[in-house]
């Protein structure tokens, strides 16, 4: 029991040090708005930005590093195939608040899914 | 000590805003090491939504919220890429999954069984093997077909001849050994179903990946679409340019025809203004929400597809019960990536209001359909959508178009895609 209790009061403590360090609270009325959005993202960019392949990792970039990027794919002065559109339809406190989530990522490299022969009783 | 809604409110309060990559790990585990959960969710359906929901469920709430899926099949298989099988530079194979690493990784439960029933005053809902109960039900089913006015088409030996292959599987594998099969010169014959239906510029790509096995393998033949639709309803403009240039001569499209007979026997498809035969017949039903949708009442009397309240995806039928991925009525396409932002959406309107949180008020994501027009080369349509308060609806933001022209490179950022859906979705 007391040893639970402690592991609450220092995860809370760990988290609230750290979320005073992204000030990402402030960045939102809602602060699951930013988080939800940023899932968004994982579809081309991989969960919390670690894609399978290394080609447009965002877990762990640097902030202006981000913001650069983002605002750059906004403007429309980097060409790009796709993120312009991505870029364009967000608002500047959007950009900021994704900027304080993907730096606060731990970039890993997860490895694709392997996929599997299809069972002779599949359905469709 | 058990983890009560107070500690709960007070741990995700805080690590909500912060994204849950920093929530420590054993602040996960003994999220996970205490009971009982604050809840529990029964998702009917693993596919795209459904396993998004589940996986992001159990991420959100630290593991706090029980999750149950119930899915009718044992293996994932994707729709999105099946149209390269039909090409043939995929296989059915490449696209099949397990849902092994999905489980294990996040502690979600899974039985492998069909919902036949919900009870929505009892919160429970009705398998073959026997009843379960929820606090929140998600229905996820993807789509089902309308035979009503193909009722020939309705039975498993109709669709042996003339497969549907709009659910990725062995119709699929089916439909390419047609086409293998098919002799030099012959007659492909596909329709495109009243819109919505699921995927809308997936009709148009799998006629660029016919026309490339069949200029590859077959010039002389041919490919006619009927299209029930009045025009090209996605990539308009660009389908009708690589149609053009990659595969002169073989494509015949044919606007404003719905099929209204079929004769199964000889292939032969009836519209209002034609008759074609064929040597290889590809009809894809008029679609609606999945059987269960409609058994549970999320569809009202006229309309088969379900409404559903864009923050938190809860029917607005049916309280308690949320509706996701291409069985919502939604005005947005009906595509994978929609299934899944709408899922994430939906699991965090959840295990705020688990916690006693309001859900966010202002959802923002993204839409992207990739199009492959070769065994490479690929387009896109992308959008970001935002909820407007006023309409209560996502509507489209601004900088959503679709490609300048197919490229090579967006081939890669496809398949990079589909790589990273089904790694985020099923891990
Ligand atoms: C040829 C083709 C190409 C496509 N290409 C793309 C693409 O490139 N990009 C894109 O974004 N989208 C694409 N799509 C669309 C995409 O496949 C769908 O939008 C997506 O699958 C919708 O997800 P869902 O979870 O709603 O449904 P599904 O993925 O179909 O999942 C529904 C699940 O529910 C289960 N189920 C149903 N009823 C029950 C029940 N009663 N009990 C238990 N289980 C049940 C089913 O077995 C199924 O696994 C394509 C579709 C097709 C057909
Ligand atoms: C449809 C797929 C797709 C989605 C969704 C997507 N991206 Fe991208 N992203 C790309 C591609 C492709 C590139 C490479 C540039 C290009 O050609 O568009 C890229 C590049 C980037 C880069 C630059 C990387 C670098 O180091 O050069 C950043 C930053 C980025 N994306 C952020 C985001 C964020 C944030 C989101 C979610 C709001 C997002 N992306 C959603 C496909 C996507």
């Amino acid at each position: 029991m007391k040893k639970i209790i402690t592991m609450i009061g220092l995860a809370t403590l760990l988290i609230t040090s750290v979320a005073r360090a992204t000030e990402v609270f402030v960045l939102s009325a809602n602060p699951s708005h930013i988080h939800v959005l940023a899932a968004s993202c994982a579809t081309c960019h991989g969960t919390n930005g670690n894609g399978v392949d290394q080609t447009k990792p965002l877990a762990g970039i640097g902030k202006t590093d981000f913001l650069t990027k983002m605002l750059a794919f906004k403007s429309g002065e980097r060409k790009a195939t796709v993120m312009h559109r991505h870029a364009k339809g967000l608002n500047a406190q959007e950009i900021e608040g994704l900027a304080a989530y993907f730096s606060a990522q731990i970039p890993r490299q997860p490895s694709a899914l392997p996929s599997q022969v299809l069972n002779k009783n599949h359905a469709n | 000590m058990q983890i009560n809604r107070r500690d709960f409110v007070k741990l995700t309060g805080v690590s909500l805003g912060l994204g849950l990559g920093l929530a420590n790990a054993s602040l996960s585990a003994f999220a996970r090491a205490t009971k009982p959960p604050i809840g529990r969710v029964v998702i009917i359906g693993g596919g795209y939504a459904g396993a998004t929901a589940a996986k992001y469920l159990r991420l959100w709430s630290l593991g706090a919220i029980e999750v149950i899926v119930v899915e009718a099949h044992q293996q994932f298989v994707s729709c999105p890429l099946s149209n390269l099988v039909l090409g043939g530079s995929k296989s059915i194979n490449d696209l099949t999954f397990g849902y092994d690493a999905l489980k294990a990784n996040h502690g979600i439960q899974w039985v492998h069984d069909t919902v036949t029933a919900v009870d929505p005053d009892a919160k429970k809902i009705t398998m073959l093997r026997g009843d379960l109960s929820y606090d929140r039900l998600i229905v996820a089913p993807g789509v089902d077909f309308i035979y009503d006015d193909l009722p020939m088409l309705a039975s498993a030996e109709a669709q042996q001849q003339i497969p549907h292959a709009w659910k990725a599987g062995w119709q699929t594998v089916n439909l390419r050994k047609q086409l293998e099969a098919m002799p030099e010169g012959g007659v492909f014959v596909m329709n495109v179903p009243k819109a919505p239906y699921r995927c809308p510029p997936g009709p148009y790509e799998r006629v660029c990946q016919v026309a490339s096995y069949l200029k590859a393998h077959k010039p002389r033949s041919k490919i006619i679409v009927l299209d029930a639709n009045a025009e090209i309803i996605s990539k308009k403009g660009l389908f009708i340019k690589a149609w053009a240039n990659l595969y002169p001569g073989i494509v015949d499209y044919r606007p404003d025809s719905t099929v209204t007979n079929v004769d199964v026997a000889t292939k032969t498809v009836t519209t209002d203004f034609d008759k074609v035969s064929a040597d290889v017949l590809n009809i894809i039903p008029p679609q609606q929400a999945g059987k269960i949708a409609k058994i549970a009442n999320l569809t009202e009397k006229d309309y088969p597809w379900c409404e559903a309240n864009f923050l938190t995806y809860e029917s607005k039928l049916v309280k308690n019960v949320h509706v996701l991925g291409d069985s919502v009525a939604a005005g947005l396409p009906k595509s994978a990536h929609m299934a899944t932002n709408q899922a994430k959406v939906c699991a965090n309107a959840i295990v705020q209001l688990m916690a006693g949180l309001a859900p966010d008020s202002a959802p923002v994501f993204a839409n992207t359909c990739y199009s492959f027009v070769t065994d490479k080369t690929a387009m896109h349509v992308a959008n970001v959508y935002r909820y407007d308060a006023a309409k209560k609806i996502m509507i489209s933001a601004e900088g959503g178009g679709v490609s300048s022209a197919p490229s090579d490179k967006e081939g890669e950022y496809a398949a990079s895609w589909a790589q990273n859906i089904w790694t985020d979705v099923l891990t």
